[in-house]
């Protein structure tokens, strides 16, 4: 055989190493947990959550007719389950500021004596409205506000004026695509990579700080001295918020000068909130290095909240087109909100009052993250 | 509330790891400016009992009190002003010398870090190496930035848990002048150590066994309430004499020190008779002497092991 005494040996170690990896494995719970919970949990949370095809998205009506046939389409329109109506604009203006500030996707316009031009065969304009920093999500929209309107006429154009309802459509869906008027899904994804690329580096700059104290037993000293917990994590996040916005003006001019996406909006704007947002992730980082025991540990914990930040906050898919109850989640992560802002200020120019909310939510998001992460930061060796 | 010349006060501390006692009922007294030996085998407490002396383990039961701070409740005062050496080097090993100082001198909020730290190098003798990585000094090094990190603050209590581990003999007798000399400014040192030479160096000695203090006081104090009496031998075949002596009843030690054996007992007068049997006809001389702290230890060790 080919069992020399050597290979014998040579294998015997292997397995000594392979027995004591497989014991340190098993002492290690919180590992042993994520073996099983990180592709399991993952599998089925995004499994559902994720959606191609949006529906439900958020619309404003802006209705110039209140005429029949004007209210036989709106009808037709809340009937589809493409769109959901939830505002009603008052002019041009609101619907500027609706669409500014995230709150809808699209807004349907109903020219003034819409129902009249039809009748008189003038095909007159139906305008739909997309915010266009999302080309996936808008997608769909032309055809499901001409199926809609179709239905419609063909409800109430009866008797004499059935014929308007018989070959081409008496009306024009006239869409403006804003802010993406080519609706280049780079101009989406590049803003969206800000985001992406941020929580990333800064979840794992923080998460492995306290953890590194303690495996290199600098903690002991460290807690012997008169120094606080807010006080040793703000002196830990601190530097990091430098170093964010130091990648943040790398990730920016790339953006800018590599793949041509425009910053419409402010840079004063754009720079305290990524702060925000990069301030947020750090504390989220240093809540796990409070939590985890070891740095394998810490870094599982940054995994497993790395992926719903990519793939339930709209950065692979549109938001909206989510399962309710995976809008909840993701309306509970920083990306989430970070995206609405940077896609927002890059692409559309909002300003700090379009945003209030979602700086809101980071602030609040940032706050929790710290006072938990200061509550469980163990002052004493017991 | 304290007396002015206490440092450490403690009664009744007790602390649980696991439902295992590692601290059971201990109760000491340290005097402000003296240097205070903690002795007691490996795992006997000694390190549980500091760390809940500087507030980083909460005792079970029992309290205490370091420079009048309560040390339950005021473990941000006891902070401030106590230096606390680890028995592992807990310095950051990716500072250099003088980083590691200033960190420590920003933290306790003196006026002038960068200063301090200068003076603190200069002090030490560590000047040449102030750029060093902590982590690549050897271990007298270490020993000697860790305690100068402890003293930086001017602290009025030193915790130093076996500051002398792995150290050399000339490091660890220049190390204990420097102690000598801040307990003569006026610092109060409570030092454990496992080396005899060292506990004999200290004003005050505790030992503690199984998380039970076993004896407290000077040294003369201790092996006088010891009540040993030792007799040393010296002649040949010591072994085999050892080896009789341990069965014998009578004799509660036996160590070998050197070409000599040493012999001790409690009972003063079963030893002389035991030492008149062994003697008659022996190549062996035996004379009286003198226990030694070493012998007191021992014995206490023997005993507690007997009645495990």
């Amino acid at each position: 055989m080919i069992w020399t005494p050597q290979a014998r040996a040579s294998l015997g170690r292997l397995y000594a190493m392979f027995v004591k990896e497989l014991i340190q494995l098993r002492r290690d719970r919180v590992t042993l947990a994520m073996i099983v919970g990180i592709p399991l949990i993952q599998l089925l949370l995004f499994g559902y959550a994720i959606n191609a095809d949006p529906k439900h998205l958020a619309t404003a009506l802006l209705v110039q007719d209140d005429g029949p046939l004007a209210r036989s389409f709106i009808a037709a329109l809340r009937a589809t389950d493409y769109f959901d109506i939830i505002a009603a604009a008052t002019d041009e203006t609101d619907a500027e500021k609706l669409i500014l500030s995230n709150r809808v996707q699209f807004v349907i316009e109903i020219p003034p004596d819409f129902g009249r031009r039809v009748i008189r065969g003038e095909k007159p304009p139906l305008l739909l409205v997309a915010d266009a920093t999302d080309p996936t999500a808008t997608g769909g929209a032309v055809s499901a506000v001409t199926a809609a309107a179709a239905s419609a006429l063909d409800r109430e154009l009866t008797g004499p004026l059935a014929r308007l309802a018989q070959g081409p459509a008496p009306f024009e869906v006239q869409v403006h695509r804003r802010y993406n008027a080519a609706g280049e899904t780079r101009r989406n994804i590049v803003p969206g990579l800000v985001g992406t690329i941020l929580t990333m580096t800064m979840l794992i700059y923080t998460a492995l700080s306290v953890t590194r104290e303690i495996e290199r037993g600098t903690m002991e000293s460290l807690l012997a001295m008169p120094v606080r917990p807010t006080e040793i994590m703000l002196g830990k996040i601190a530097p990091y918020v430098v170093v964010g916005g130091v990648q943040m003006g790398i990730i920016l001019i790339v953006a800018t000068m590599l793949f041509g996406v425009p910053i419409v909006g402010s840079l004063f704007v754009l720079g305290p909130l990524t702060l925000l947002f990069i301030t947020a992730n750090l504390s989220v980082g240093y809540t796990f290095s409070t939590i985890a025991i070891n740095q394998l540990q810490a870094i599982q914990m940054t995994f497993f909240f790395f992926l719903p930040n990519m793939l339930l906050s709209g950065f692979f898919f549109p938001f909206r087109g989510m399962p309710q109850w995976a809008q909840y989640v993701g309306e509970a992560l920083p990306l989430t909100h970070y995206l609405r802002i940077v896609r927002s200020i890059m692409l559309k120019g909002s300003s700090f009052s379009d945003l209030t909310s979602d700086t809101l939510a980071l602030g609040v998001f940032t706050l929790v993250a710290m006072s938990v992460a200061v509550m469980r930061f163990r002052q004493t060796l017991d | 509330m304290s007396a002015a010349g206490v440092a450490i006060e403690a009664e009744g501390l007790t602390k649980s790891f696991g439902g295992r006692k590692v601290v059971d009922n201990l109760t000491m007294r340290v005097e402000r400016g003296r240097i205070h030996g903690f002795l007691g085998p490996n795992g006997s407490g000694k390190t549980t009992t500091i760390r809940m002396l500087c507030g980083l383990l909460t005792p079970d039961s029992g309290r205490g009190s370091c420079l009048g701070y309560d040390i339950r409740t005021q473990q941000n005062e006891i902070k401030r002003q106590v230096g606390y050496m680890t028995q592992r080097f807990s310095l950051y090993g990716d500072l250099s010398i003088r980083e590691n100082l200033e960190f420590v001198a920003r933290i306790y909020g003196l006026p002038r870090p960068v200063e301090a730290a200068r003076e603190a190098i200069i002090r030490l003798g560590l000047d040449k190496r102030a750029e060093q990585l902590a982590g690549e000094l050897s271990g007298g090094w270490k020993q000697r930035l860790a305690l100068a990190a402890c003293i930086l603050p001017g602290p009025a209590l030193l915790l130093l848990d076996e500051p002398t581990a792995g150290v050399d003999p000339k490091a660890r007798r220049d190390f204990w002048d420097e102690i000598h000399s801040l307990a003569a400014g006026g610092l109060t040192v409570l030092v454990s150590t496992h080396y005899m030479d060292e506990a004999e160096r200290c004003h005050e000695i505790a030992y503690i066994a199984d998380g039970r203090l076993l004896a407290q006081g000077t040294i003369a104090e201790i092996v006088a309430r010891s009540g040993l009496s030792t007799y040393v031998v010296t002649g040949p075949d010591l072994g085999a004499l050892a080896a009789r002596l341990k069965a014998t009843k009578g004799v509660d030690m036996v160590a070998p020190f050197g070409m000599a054996l040493h012999v001790a007992g409690r009972d003063a007068a079963r030893l002389a008779a035991i030492v008149r049997e062994f003697g008659k006809d022996a190549p062996q001389q035996w004379t009286r002497g003198e226990p030694s702290l070493e012998d007191v230890f021992i014995d206490l060790m023997t005993h507690i092991e007997a009645r495990r």
